[in-house]
């Protein structure tokens, strides 16, 4: 069903549930797919792009497919609006299935290790609702943590998100001058000037006594069946 | 000397076959014609390779008998009773109508009460094996037309019944004759009662016994013997071979055994039927016609004026679309080989004489050697102009049509999906070829059109050219592949959206490059296996996820199979590779799971921002 995916740098997974009404995100999709249709250029990153709700509308993840796209990624991004202060639930679905344990964390679970995650998220609320004093009540910084640790279980470097605040209210101008910020990011992968101030991201072990007893075999026994199917 | 006339009359009757029906076929006049004048040729007035009138009459009723058989066969009670309303509504009207018209018209012009009876419901009767040949040979069965011919066969097949076994009791006048009236008719019933009442209590569990003998050459040769035993009871109290080999296939029809059945007897049905035709064109004893053809001649015509006149009342008041009320009544105006039977009958009883009888005989065989020439003029002459005419009301499409999208058929299919577009602001531009459902369509705003979506000057006064979908509803496999093939020819930028009625069909429009295919049961399928799985402890959603990842994997293998579709041994061993690698799979994840329930203890399972959830080591495909 799912197009088998080409190896490249940048792997933009993008989830938005209603792309109709959604003016950044539609531009942010299209700035990324204009680079994946620019093709490789010497030295520029080779980006492929994943529309998670054009790829399964009907929620049927085909796991396989997404775990090859992401094997020869070095950057991962996750485009998509915040929905009730976390991801979408397609988006949230294909972090369940396909950031297995065994696959993506846990023993043996290394596939993803080293790489870099970026989240490119637009929020409804303006800036200035994600404070204290205001109907959001956190900076928006506070809803990060899951993000981050998703990120660091599975041994990925959380870089610093590219957030637009108040997309419903963002002007045209506003519009294309963040798709452009996204766009540039992308193309210069990894040459990104905050890079160095990074630290490397900390290694977090799972250790075997926090599993399930026995779930260490699953994917030594799952894993040769699912090749089979999809082959 | 039995084995050489027997060799020689094979060869005569497959001769004539072989060399006659092609010819007509060529001529444009059906295949039911050429067989007709087979038998015409072979026959005593013809090159009289068969000229013992004894023989022609054996033969004649082999090939009755077992057509009869075949007609039972396919008339199971159940669809009897579905068409209850149509059969002993319109059918009656039609038999009865006639008749009484007709024994009226034989009245006034001095003939017997009881032989204007008899002639008139036997002259009543219609050729169903002709009606049904032409109807499947036009691919007409489906269109209202085809049903109400049909209504009005089944009705004659069931009314003969009672009028052979009453047949007899006219011959109270001549009771030394027909050897009882009375009594006769008391047997005829009696065996008849007994016939049903045995085969419906003791016909299964034989069959059933002779079936667990897995030996399927005597199951067949069971099912031959039964039509013959039924054949050789009814013989034997003086009623018709053939009413009892149908009597024998409405029995079988009822048996869990009917589709083996007639599996075993589909590839002989269209000889037998091609025996049966030939028979009856032997069957005309030219020697009577012209002794009297002007009487003949009256005959014929009267009995096909007066029945033409009932049915072309019926079809004003059914209402039948204008195009299709020459077929019907031309189908249904004939004699029919009920009619011989009827004759036969009321000759043995008595109640008519053996001139009369030929006189009969030779009136119906004729109509029935009619009715194909009569098809082909009204083809040629009347349907042009009815079509003309019909235009009007039928609303053929004429004007250009620009609609983006373009359903072709609006049965149960198209129809869901029309109604899904219309609801979302599409008015698509839809073709079919039932006029009843376009005008009650029409009615609610649709863009409906009467037309044949295989041809091209109609898809393109539909708009084919501009429209960027058209929806392949049609339910007619060879229409669909054809008006596929004429799509992606000649309008290459139209997406199809395809309906497939099987597999086979699927691979074939896939063939053509068409991929946006659905098999209109699968789905639907799913559905139901979903529910079961529910319904047996599973949850919804984990039936949800499994019904969906079927689906997903069973169009997966369809793909792989694609390239040798047509390679029947490949094709079955690349489905049971992939239902054993599904199964395999589900087991696997089936074992997995309640391994990881077992060891888990679930319900104290704890942690679950690291757990990996119940279903993930599932959701491979």
């Amino acid at each position: 069903m799912a197009k088998p995916p080409d190896s490249a740098d940048v792997l933009v997974i993008v989830a938005h549930p209603q792309l109709e009404h959604s003016r950044v995100n539609r531009a942010l999709l299209r700035a990324a797919v204009a680079l994946e249709h620019r093709g490789a250029d010497a030295g520029a990153p080779r980006v492929a792009v994943r529309d998670l709700y054009a790829l399964y509308p009907d929620y049927l993840i085909d796991t396989a497919a997404e775990q090859a796209a992401l094997a020869a990624a070095r950057l991962v991004v996750w485009q998509h609006p915040i929905h009730w202060y976390s991801m979408p639930p397609l988006m949230k679905l294909w972090v369940d299935e396909v950031l297995a344990y065994g696959w993506a964390y846990g023993p043996g679970g290394h596939s993803v290790q080293g790489k870099d995650l970026w989240l490119v998220a637009t929020t409804g609320g303006p800036e200035e609702s994600y404070r204290p004093d205001n109907y959001n009540r956190y900076f928006f910084d506070a809803f990060l943590p899951p993000f981050e640790q998703t990120a660091a279980l599975c041994g990925m470097r959380f870089l610093p998100p590219l957030i637009l605040h108040g997309a419903h209210r963002a002007s045209d101008a506003e519009v294309s001058a963040h798709a452009a910020v996204y766009r540039e990011r992308l193309a210069s992968y990894p040459d990104w000037p905050e890079m160095e101030d990074l630290e490397v991201c900390a290694a977090c072990e799972v250790p075997s006594t926090e599993r399930p007893p026995g779930a260490q075999e699953l994917p030594a026994t799952a894993k040769p069946a699912a090749e089979k199917a999809s082959a | 000397m039995e084995h050489t006339s027997w060799l020689t009359g094979t060869l005569v009757y497959l001769g004539a076959a072989v060399v006659a029906v092609p010819l007509a076929r060529f001529l444009g006049l059906g295949s039911i014609i050429g067989y007709l004048g087979a038998g015409i040729l072979i026959g005593p007035w013809g090159l009289k390779f068969v000229t013992d009138p004894q023989d022609m009459l054996h033969f004649a009723e082999f090939g009755v008998v077992l057509m009869l058989f075949l007609v039972g066969l396919e008339l199971e009670p159940r669809r009897l009773w579905s068409l209850r309303k149509p059969i002993f509504g319109w059918g009656s009207v039609q038999l009865f109508g006639s008749a009484a018209l007709m024994m009226a018209a034989a009245v006034l012009a001095g003939v017997d009460w009881r032989l204007a009876l008899v002639a008139a419901l036997g002259l009543g009767m219609s050729s169903t094996a002709i009606g049904l040949g032409v109807l499947n040979e036009r691919n007409l069965m489906g269109t209202t037309s085809g049903q109400s011919v049909l209504s009005v066969a089944l009705l004659q097949d069931v009314a003969a019944i009672p009028i052979l076994a009453l047949v007899p009791l006219l011959a109270t006048a001549q009771v030394e004759a027909s050897g009882g009236g009375w009594l006769g008719a008391a047997k005829a019933i009696g065996v008849i009662g007994s016939i049903v009442l045995g085969g419906r209590l003791a016909l299964r569990p034989a069959l059933r016994w002779i079936a667990r003998s897995d030996t399927p050459e005597i199951f067949t040769a069971a099912s031959l013997f039964l039509v013959v035993a039924t054949a050789a009871l009814m013989q034997a109290v003086g009623l018709s071979m053939a009413l009892g080999a149908f009597l024998a296939g409405v029995l079988l029809a009822e048996s869990e055994y009917r589709r083996e059945l007639e599996t075993d007897i589909e590839p002989f049905k269209g000889l037998l039927l091609g025996l049966f035709f030939i028979a009856v064109g032997m069957s005309i004893d030219f020697a009577v016609v012209l002794k009297q053809p002007g009487l003949v001649a009256l005959v014929v015509l009267g009995f096909l004026l007066l029945k033409s006149l009932v049915l072309w009342g019926m079809c004003k008041t059914m209402p039948l679309p204008l195009p299709e009320r020459p077929v019907f009544v031309i189908l249904l105006a004939q004699g029919g080989e009920f009619g011989f039977v009827v004759f036969q009958t009321a000759l043995g009883a008595g109640v008519i004489d053996a001139a009369t009888s030929s006189l009969l005989v030779a009136a119906v065989a004729i109509s029935m050697l009619l009715t194909p020439l009569l098809l082909v003029a009204a083809d040629r002459w009347l349907a042009p102009r009815l079509a003309a005419r019909g235009q009007k009301t039928l609303d053929e499409i004429s004007e250009p049509q620009d609609a983006p999208v373009i359903i072709a058929g609006l049965g149960r299919y198209g129809q869901i999906v029309g109604r899904m577009l219309f609801a979302n602001g599409i008015t698509p531009t839809v073709l079919d070829h039932d006029a009843e459902q376009i005008e009650a369509l029409r009615k609610f705003g649709w863009l409906c059109f009467y037309g044949d979506a295989t041809r091209l000057d109609l898809m393109r006064t539909a708009g084919a050219h501009k429209a960027r979908v058209l929806v392949l509803a049609i339910d007619d496999v060879e229409q669909s592949v054809d008006v596929a093939a004429m799509v992606r020819e000649h309008f290459p930028q139209l997406t199809i959206v395809a309906r497939a009625r099987n597999v086979t069909h699927y691979y074939r429009l896939r063939e053509l490059g068409v991929t946006m295919i659905e098999r209109e049961t699968f789905d639907s399928a799913l559905m139901s296996a979903r529910s079961t799985l529910e319904v047996m402890g599973w949850l919804p959603h984990q039936a949800r996820n499994l019904a969906l990842r079927f689906r997903r994997y069973n169009i997966e293998q369809l793909e792989k199979t694609l390239p040798h579709w047509q390679d029947r041994a490949q094709l079955i061993a690349a489905a049971k590779q992939g239902r054993q690698q599904l199964e395999e799979l589900f087991a696997q994840e089936r074992k997995e799971a309640e391994e990881r329930r077992v060891r888990a203890g679930w319900s104290g399972a704890g942690d679950s921002s690291v757990e990996p959830r119940p279903t993930a080591a599932a959701d491979a495909p």
